[in-house]
């Protein structure tokens, strides 16, 4: 075990896997509590289209990706704000029409298209230095936005109303997270696979509300947790010769149901 | 009203939202220290008035001027909202102490440092909440919450002070508590107070003036002389509210 960290390829994958950890659990609080789950899903489908659109247009799929992901974000808050219809069934509409749409790509590109299973599945060993300049550079952004935006973000996932009334910028924030979530999520994609992302923005902070008495410390917990299933996941996949994607999230919900069992046994004892 | 200069002055208020005109020609003024509820049937445009006085709704027409300046004008702090407790999230990770604290920072506070938490269990003790400073938002009832809600106002020394609907969700007892607060802390300090409420009684026997509103504006004037049966079979009854119920206050 300890040779493989001497590999390149496994320290990328470990250090892609630690970043994106960090970033999906950290955004993944304010998914969670602000009761949007189904948008890492339904995000991460939209990304499928734009995946399969850079493969039929024969260029990096993350430079096609991380834009139709973010139209697609746009369209779902324009859609809320100008329609009667809850994110959720918005979700459900867009995320149909992007994965109809990489559907279509595929089937007009004529040559193999392998690369596609690769990014629906996850290929964390296959990390290049491009992708993890972007996970980096991602982190950085989100380090920044601890500072400056973790605050009214919390502040407004708690009443929306008292924030206003606060003066908070709200839509302006609400943009700003949707994209910093999409972008979250293509980046993620290369590590879980589109199928499984959702779970990276899901189960850390649902683990870390089961034991978080404040908002501040749920946000800590669920990095802790989202990065340490990270590492956890890519050293059992290698030990195990098993996909890492699958193993990462496997880890997460084991840690989620130890979480459950320990504060249902608290609870009980009360 | 009065010889003291206005603080509060709603001019020709329109509200429309989607096809509705939820607020039509709403006409008042208010002074330093001047405690007013503001009383009407569901659907009325009480909530829909209070969220236009602290710039959640913009009016279609007319205007709302705070201290002679547009809301958004505001220093930070001059007023202090406390919304309706039944549609707070009770989900969300929080104690009352975090609660408090934004009502200080106007953000969700990560970490609190003493200082802080010394000035938050001044005022929680004050309004009565000294017992569960730290305790989880999910683990108060109603009326603990209320005081925890009022804390959070009262910490900002606002001017203004508006609340809607405090006495929703929480037992006869905790109502008379939280509206004698409420009374002292507006006789204490003169701070301008706004109230939605369905209490006809707390409205007649705590505040100073009332507004009596059905979308329109039926009555605004003194609390005394507000309650009489034409004002309130005027709105209590347009909205399809009240038909056959013979009105009048019992004091």
């Amino acid at each position: 075990m300890l040779e493989a960290l001497t590999y390149p390829f496994f320290q990328k994958a470990l250090t892609a896997g630690l970043l994106t950890g960090f970033t999906g659990s950290y955004y993944g609080v304010f998914v969670v509590q602000r009761k949007i789950s189904f948008i890492g899903s339904g995000l991460a489908h939209a990304a499928f289209g734009g995946v399969a659109l850079g493969l039929l247009l024969g260029i990096e799929p993350l430079l096609t990706a991380v834009p139709f992901t973010i139209l697609v974000a746009l369209a779902i808050v324009y859609l809320q704000k100008h329609t009667q219809l809850a994110a959720d069934a918005l979700i459900g509409v867009l995320f149909a029409l992007s994965v109809a749409l990489g559907i279509i790509f595929l089937a007009v590109k004529t040559q193999y298209t392998s690369d596609a299973y690769s990014y629906l599945f996850g290929s964390i060993l296959t990390v290049n230095d491009q992708e993890l300049i972007i996970a980096l550079l991602l982190s950085l952004v989100t380090v920044l936005t601890f500072f400056k935006l973790w605050a009214r973000w919390a502040y407004s996932t708690f009443d929306v109303e008292l924030a206003g009334a606060d003066k908070i910028p709200i839509e302006f924030d609400n943009i700003l997270l949707i994209l910093l979530i999409s972008v979250t999520i293509v980046i993620s994609i290369k590590i879980v696979g589109i199928i499984l992302i959702s779970a990276y923005l899901v189960i850390p902070p649902a683990s870390a509300r089961l034991i978080s008495s404040s908002f501040g410390s749920m946000t800590v917990i669920s990095v802790i947790i989202g990065m340490l299933s990270s590492m956890m996941g890519i050293i059992f996949s290698y030990i195990l010769d098993l996909p890492s994607g699958a193993i990462i999230v496997i880890t997460q919900t084991m840690i989620f149901f130890i979480i459950v069992l320990i504060s249902l046994i608290k609870k009980n004892k009360k | 009203m009065s010889e003291q200069a206005n603080i509060l002055e709603v001019n020709n208020l329109n509200v429309v939202l989607g096809q509705n005109t939820v607020l039509e020609d709403i006409n008042f003024n208010l002074t330093k220290g001047a405690y007013l509820a503001i009383v009407g049937p569901n659907g009325s445009g009480k909530t829909t008035l209070m969220k236009t006085l602290i710039g959640l709704v913009k009016p279609n027409t007319g205007d709302v001027k705070m201290f002679g300046a547009n809301i958004d004008d505001l220093p930070p702090g001059t007023i202090s909202y406390v919304p309706q407790i039944k549609t707070m999230d009770k989900a969300f990770p929080a104690r009352a102490i975090d609660l408090v604290m934004s009502g200080i920072q106007r953000r969700w506070s990560f970490k609190i440092n003493s200082h802080d938490s010394d000035r938050v269990a001044t005022i929680m003790h004050e309004v009565g909440a000294g017992d569960f400073i730290y305790r989880p938002l999910a683990a108060l009832s109603g009326g603990e919450l209320q005081r925890v809600f009022l804390a959070r106002s009262l910490i900002r020394n606002p001017k203004i002070l508006l609340l809607d609907e405090p006495a929703t969700g929480i037992d006869l007892v905790c109502e008379l508590s939280i509206n004698k607060l409420i009374t002292e802390y507006n006789q204490k300090f003169g701070t301008t107070v706004i109230m939605i409420t369905h209490d006809w009684s707390a409205a007649y026997h705590h505040t100073n003036y009332v507004l009596l509103l059905n979308r329109r504006q039926v009555y605004y004037g003194e609390s005394k002389t507000a309650f009489t049966d034409e004002n309130l079979q005027l709105t209590f009854s347009h909205l399809g509210h009240g038909h056959g119920i013979k009105f009048g206050l019992k004091i």
